[in-house]
């Protein structure tokens, strides 16, 4: 079973999420005319990134977080035998180099870091191979989405985008998701927003509420219903049956009892069944 | 006599046509097709191509099958379409991602005109390129309490299994 497309279609952040709700497991690439970036996934949790140009050896992604020198790194790459990833960050914490926290921070800094750069492809072919994992010799950091979703959505400049998204402010409601908010990291507006939620309010009502322009509120609300914080309800109250009957449905309504109905949706079936 | 019915819609080329054809006794008026010149745009402008299809039930019921026009210029229709349907199949082309946002659109709309129970199709699942049901309920945020069945548009079978179980989740939805 395929999962493959263009970024154009289906942004980064909607691949993320959907990889994180499905709990997939296996390898994601990414490709532009002129980059390419690799992910790798286990039940939904990012553990390993690279692009072209940065591969994610651990040498290096010490060396961006500071925690390792330009000249360690050097000395390193000249060992006539070259370490796996996994025996170096053990044979640099065995030395004291660092610790292995620092290791973990940084191969999370890192993986941020690409994620996040990822955000900015508006346009790429993207590919995920189940079951795929990184070579062994990685190091692997189990990575939540939740908040890299978040921030992804945040980042979305183009309206239009958001327009297809969510279309009529007016129309719809939100309702908060059983997911904790706990450990997702919410700015004020979303707040505002949160507060505001109420099954009589619309979306439209609750942007008014905080003086938010259509695109704020649009782009918060994306964000959060990317994260799977919120999710979309029909406003409670508010006339969304057809303001009149058709002749045929009044006939309907006033001939057909939810017994007639039934008998007739069976027949259906039965008949169906047999064609 | 009574008739009802039931809309099948989607995105252009999500196999609508195909489905209807595939399970109706008569031959689907599609009349849908390139329009060449301007003069025949313009004489086209008055008219709508829909698909329709047939299945008698019995004696007194029959089933029509009702596709959605694809040009967006005919949504109009779509308010008259629903209107007393028993219920709709909204079709995906599970190999095209570029259609999965209008896709998503055209059931927030069929939503709004009428409260009947639907179910989602995701269609062209014989293709190897096609996303699984499973992926598209979330890509396209379908609410877990809506089907996302496996369809494929050219086999009766399963063009049946996604009419009954649109017809299920309609028995299902009768207050008792
Ligand atoms: N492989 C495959 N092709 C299909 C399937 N359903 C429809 N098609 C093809 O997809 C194209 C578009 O189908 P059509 O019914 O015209 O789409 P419509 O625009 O929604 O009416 C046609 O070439 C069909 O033969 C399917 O389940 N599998
Ligand atoms: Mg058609």
């Amino acid at each position: 079973m395929a999962l493959q497309g263009n970024l154009r279609d289906f942004s980064t952040t909607q691949l993320l999420n959907l990889v994180s709700l499905a709990k997939k497991t296996g390898a994601m690439t990414l490709e532009t005319d002129d980059n390419s970036a690799l992910l790798y996934f286990r039940e939904g949790k990012l553990i390993h990134a690279s692009t072209n140009n940065r591969a994610g050896r651990l040498a290096d992604m010490l060396l961006e977080a500071g925690k390792l020198a330009e000249k360690q790194v050097k000395a390193i790459e000249r060992q006539p035998k070259q370490l796996s990833d996994k025996a170096l960050g053990i044979d640099l914490i065995r030395s004291g180099v660092v610790t292995q926290q620092d290791i973990i921070k940084s191969v999370k800094d890192f993986m941020l870091d690409v994620v996040y750069s990822l955000f900015s492809w508006t346009e790429g072919l993207f590919n995920f191979n189940p079951g795929v994992k990184p070579s062994n010799d990685r190091i692997t950091v189990p990575l939540n989405l939740d908040n890299v979703i978040l921030e992804g959505s945040r980042r979305i400049q183009e309206n239009e985008r958001l327009v297809d998204e969510l279309p009529h402010l007016d129309r719809v409601s939100l309702k908060v998701t059983d997911k904790p908010l706990r450990d997702v990291k919410l700015t004020p507006d979303d707040w505002r927003v949160i507060s505001h939620i109420h099954p009589r309010n619309t979306i439209a009502q609750i942007a008014q509420a905080n003086s938010m322009d259509e695109f704020q509120i649009r782009k918060i609300v994306y964000g959060m219903l990317q994260a799977g914080l919120v999710e979309i309800i029909k406003p409670e109250g508010v006339q969304t049956q057809k303001k009149f009957m058709s002749r045929a449905e009044k006939k309907l309504a006033k001939k057909q009892t939810p017994t007639m109905k039934r008998s007739m949706v069976e027949r259906l079936i039965n008949r169906i069944k047999r064609v | 006599m009574q008739t009802v019915k039931m809309v099948v819609t989607g995105p252009y080329s999500a196999g609508k046509t195909q489905f209807i054809r595939t399970i109706s006794e008569i031959d689907v008026v599609s009349t849908e097709r390139k329009i060449s010149s301007e003069a025949e745009r313009l004489k086209d402008a008055t008219t709508v191509a829909m698909d329709f299809g047939r299945i008698t039930i019995d004696d007194d019921l029959i089933l029509y099958l009702f596709g959605t026009p694809g040009q967006r210029r005919f949504d109009f229709m779509w308010e008259i379409l629903t209107e007393g349907m028993l219920g709709f199949i909204v079709l995906i082309d599970s190999v095209r991602p570029e259609t999965f946002r209008e896709a998503r659109n055209i059931l927030e709309v069929f939503r709004g005109y009428a409260q009947t129970p639907y179910v989602v199709s995701a269609n062209k699942q014989d293709m190897p390129d096609a996303w699984s049901p499973e992926d598209l309920r979330i890509a396209l945020k379908i609410d877990k309490n809506i089907k996302v069945l496996p369809c494929v548009a050219t086999d009766k079978e399963s063009v049946k299994q996604t009419i009954l179980e649109l017809l299920y989740s309609i028995l299902e939805g009768i207050e008792e």
